[in-house]
């Protein structure tokens, strides 16, 4: 299957890997049984909360590791709700320039040999051993030790390394000056930004804008939550299902996981 | 000979602005006078805002950035919110105005700051928000008029 993940996953995808016939048609049988087990439990039926808010000075705890789970087949092709919410939180829109900012972005994945496509949202995979943390020269790019990967924009010289290392292309530059951000959003010409996991709204207790965009207007196929919580519903969708990491043979262990693809 | 014909039509321009502003006892006229915040007192003494608030502003980004403490005594955002100075129509200005709050000291001091490329500078209140219109122009003008 040809992957367009990221528009160069290349012999070394995941989805590529051949697997012996015994061993494919074995794995298939129990994605199917899943398959049919889950269309049962399949509710989704997630709360505005990911977790108890935190208090405003209580610091982000390493106990957690947050996390996405978004399952493909309820990702509709064309269905763009995600990025739209985005875009208003967090003050970023596309107005067709080539150097526009993209924090999320839809993508379709097609098979040119038999044209079976799924659509999926990309987006920082907020890797925990992250290429764009390692390769920072200022230490701008950072992980939070509850696993959400940011850019301290203090100390971001704009360099760009980051950018280049990223094997999603999740990370953008911005060129234009900015005015009226988002007070909980600053961003600013000469600095790199991405996907913040909405870290305000998760600091509050709340689900980032793409997950609660998707799941009041849309299929519901996102879900953020703490995978080191053996309890919560990601947790345990995560043990339950068979889910894929893009790119997984990078080994940078990323929290966003995905289903049906 | 010219830079002190310059000073003294600014000084002369200055007594002139005085009377519009209420003089504190003891403050000598020529100082600026930045609006009041809303509400009955600052998150700390005046005295010690005026010395210290670059210190508990930089203090409090590193906490917030990094450990994701959100406190609102020192938030930046707090001090927009409440330090809004409204221009013409009502609409508080941006840094791009010199009547903005930071702006009256700053610019007296001649301390430029580059808070205001990344924060917004004023409340979100009636803008679309990471707008790259006019406006931010005119704030980009600004800013690059100020460069070292």
């Amino acid at each position: 299957m040809s992957c367009a993940a990221d528009g160069r996953c290349g012999s070394g995808c995941t989805h590529a890997r051949t697997v012996d016939g015994a061993r494919r048609a074995l794995l298939q049988g129990a994605a199917a049984m899943l398959t049919t087990l889950a269309a049962g439990v399949m509710l989704y039926a997630f709360g505005a909360a990911p977790a108890a808010a935190r208090r405003p000075e209580e610091k982000a705890s390493a106990q957690q590791r947050w996390g996405l789970l978004i399952d493909a087949a309820r990702c509709a092709d064309g269905c763009t709700a995600c990025v739209a919410a985005c875009q208003v939180e967090n003050g970023w829109r596309d107005s067709g320039r080539p150097t526009d900012a993209q924090w999320i972005r839809k993508l379709t994945v097609k098979n040119p040999s038999n044209g079976a496509s799924f659509s999926l949202p990309m987006l920082c995979q907020h890797c925990a051993d992250a290429p764009c943390v390692d390769v920072c020269p200022t230490g701008a790019s950072f992980k939070r030790v509850d696993g959400i990967v940011l850019v301290d924009k203090h100390t971001c010289i704009g360099c760009r390394y980051c950018m280049m290392a990223c094997p999603y292309k999740a990370r953008s530059f911005i060129h234009e000056p900015v005015e009226d951000q988002k007070p909980h959003a600053p961003r600013g010409k000469g600095t790199v930004e991405s996907c913040t996991l909405c870290v305000h709204r998760v600091d509050a207790g709340r689900e980032p804008a793409c997950v609660e965009a998707c799941n009041d207007t849309a299929g519901g196929a996102m879900l953020i939550g703490d995978l080191n919580d053996p309890h919560s519903e990601i947790a345990k969708r995560v043990a339950a299902y068979r889910t894929t990491r893009v790119r997984a043979d990078l080994g940078t262990e990323p929290g966003v996981y995905y289903r049906n693809i | 000979m010219r830079g002190a014909r310059i000073l003294s039509a600014t000084l002369v321009a200055l007594a002139a602005l005085a009377p519009l502003a209420p003089a504190v006892a003891g403050e000598p006229a020529w100082l600026p006078k930045p609006a009041r915040g809303k509400g009955e007192q600052c998150v700390a003494d005046t005295a010690w805002m005026r010395r210290n608030h670059m210190t508990a502003l930089s203090h409090q980004r590193d906490a917030t950035v990094h450990e994701g403490v959100r406190t609102a005594r020192f938030s930046l955002k707090g001090c927009i919110d409440c330090h809004a100075v409204a221009g013409v129509g009502g609409e508080p200005v941006s840094f791009a105005s010199e009547r903005h709050f930071c702006r009256t000291c700053h610019d007296y001091a001649a301390v430029r700051i580059d808070c205001f490329e990344c924060h917004a500078s004023r409340p979100p209140a009636a803008t679309t928000g990471g707008a790259d219109g006019p406006s931010a122009a005119a704030l980009a003008h600004y800013l690059r008029s100020v460069e070292r």
